[in-house]
């Protein structure tokens, strides 16, 4: 198995060969083609021709050969790859018919392979601008400055200024105004108010069950709200608990 | 008055040279050449013979240390045969390699710069969006606008941490793109 973690590589080594085992058994070695002209750039350099004067034919078959095989091995061909497959087809038929030779048109004719090479520099400048930035990164990672200072910026306890407090102190602030709106939310019915209720209701109809009183109420700390009420009320005013049977229904009686 | 005039004068240059190697020290990213001579109150010249005459010095010396400038300022950092010792004590390992595919759009970027997505498809003969992608999350390229031109493509270019991160003093340091014609095969 190979390591997945590559910590250096060779620029050039690492491209895909095709070596020929026996007549027709093809042995490859995949690297890393970083797309068509890459390819291209490879079969130019292996076959030793001028890149000046590519051998459109032999280097078309060579690379139709290639994508052959990357379908063959169930390499997903990228459309970038196709797209230039057609080119070296067009340019190479091009160049297979007969040229209408006049003196004019001699000198206008352009090198079907013309753009197809200026791209192919333009792509090698850059291929070897990046090996240098591989260079340079190889060495810059050797190379250390000092560490960080208690005084540099990334120690929060020296470098805080009475406007980052100023900033948390309204975080913290705006945190408690989210609490109280909840609070509020809920509604709840205040001690004093369920009194005052209470209070209302026994004094207009002299007497109130409590079961139909508890009932009444929609939530656990409304009811405990409510309880405590009723305990307050018997106590603080003239209100009597009164039951007529046992487990029978409470009645709350003014006396 | 007079007397700060005077003292200021009385400094000798190789005072001059202690402080900026102070403040080279001090400073927790490569200081300019402008911030050495405002806080000196010396002017640019000065300055520059003083850096100059410390880097010779650390030179000379041959030590553990070097003096060099990048990202437009001076910095005094580990020389490179150490490395092994000083990861051994820092227990790190080197960050991991950007692909070639990265390496080859982040090369187009830094030579064509402000450069548009299309363009770099265009040198590269290939798509590469998720390399830009790594190197904008890298923070090695940033968003330089958009080119006024049809769909307004956006344009980017290189960073100061693509200077920290390739030992570069500035974009000029970079050796001419023509140059790497000669090895063409």
């Amino acid at each position: 198995m190979e390591q997945t973690e590559q910590l250096s590589f060779d620029f050039y080594k690492e491209t895909a060969e095709i070596t020929r085992e026996s007549r027709d058994e093809l042995k490859l070695h995949m690297g890393e083609f970083n797309g068509p002209l890459d390819l291209l750039l490879y079969l130019i350099k292996q076959e030793q021709a001028n890149i000046f004067d590519i051998p459109i034919a032999r280097i078309t078959d060579e690379y139709l050969k290639y994508i052959r095989l990357m379908k063959h091995l169930d390499i997903s061909v990228a459309g970038d790859f196709l797209v230039m497959a057609a080119t070296l087809i067009e340019i190479k038929s091009k160049m297979l018919l007969p040229k209408e030779i006049t003196e004019e048109a001699e000198e206008e004719m352009e090198d079907p392979r013309e753009l197809l090479v200026r791209q192919l520099l333009e792509h090698q400048k850059f291929k070897n601008a990046a090996q240098m930035l591989y260079e340079r990164t190889t060495v810059e990672q050797a190379v250390f400055p000092r560490g960080k200072l208690e005084s540099d910026e990334n120690n929060a306890e020296t470098n805080a200024s009475v406007f980052d407090l100023l900033t948390v102190f309204q975080k913290i602030l705006s945190r408690h105004i989210e609490e109280v709106q909840l609070e509020i939310e809920r509604e709840e019915i205040t001690l004093a108010e369920m009194l005052k209720s209470l209070k209302k209701r026994i004094f207009a109809n002299k007497q109130l069950s409590l079961l139909a009183f508890f009932e009444e109420m929609h939530t656990r700390r409304e009811l405990v709200t409510a309880f405590i009420a009723v305990l307050e009320i018997v106590r603080t005013e003239s209100v009597k608990l009164m039951q007529t049977t046992t487990f029978g229904d409470i009645i709350l009686k003014k006396v | 008055m007079d007397l700060e005039i005077e003292e200021k004068q009385t400094r000798s240059i190789s005072e001059i040279v202690s402080i900026v190697e102070a403040l080279v020290f001090v400073a927790d990213e490569p200081i300019t050449v402008k911030t050495l001579s405002d806080v000196l109150e010396e002017d640019r010249e000065t300055v520059e013979a003083a850096v100059e005459q410390l880097k010779q010095e650390y030179e000379e010396r041959e030590g553990g240390l070097q003096l060099r400038e990048i990202a437009g300022g001076w910095q005094i950092s580990t020389r490179t045969e150490y490395h092994e010792e000083i990861r051994k004590y820092l227990k790190t390992r080197p960050n991991a390699k950007l692909s070639l595919a990265a390496l080859e759009t982040l090369a187009v970027i830094a030579y064509k710069q402000p450069v548009t997505v299309p363009e770099i498809l265009e040198i590269r003969g290939v798509q590469s969006a998720s390399a830009i992608k790594t190197l904008l999350d890298k923070k090695l390229i940033t968003a330089k606008g958009r080119k006024e031109t049809v769909g307004r493509p956006m344009m980017y270019g290189t960073s100061k941490d693509f200077l920290l991160q390739f030992g570069l003093k500035d974009l000029s340091e970079l050796p001419s793109i023509e140059d790497f014609e000669d090895l063409a095969a």
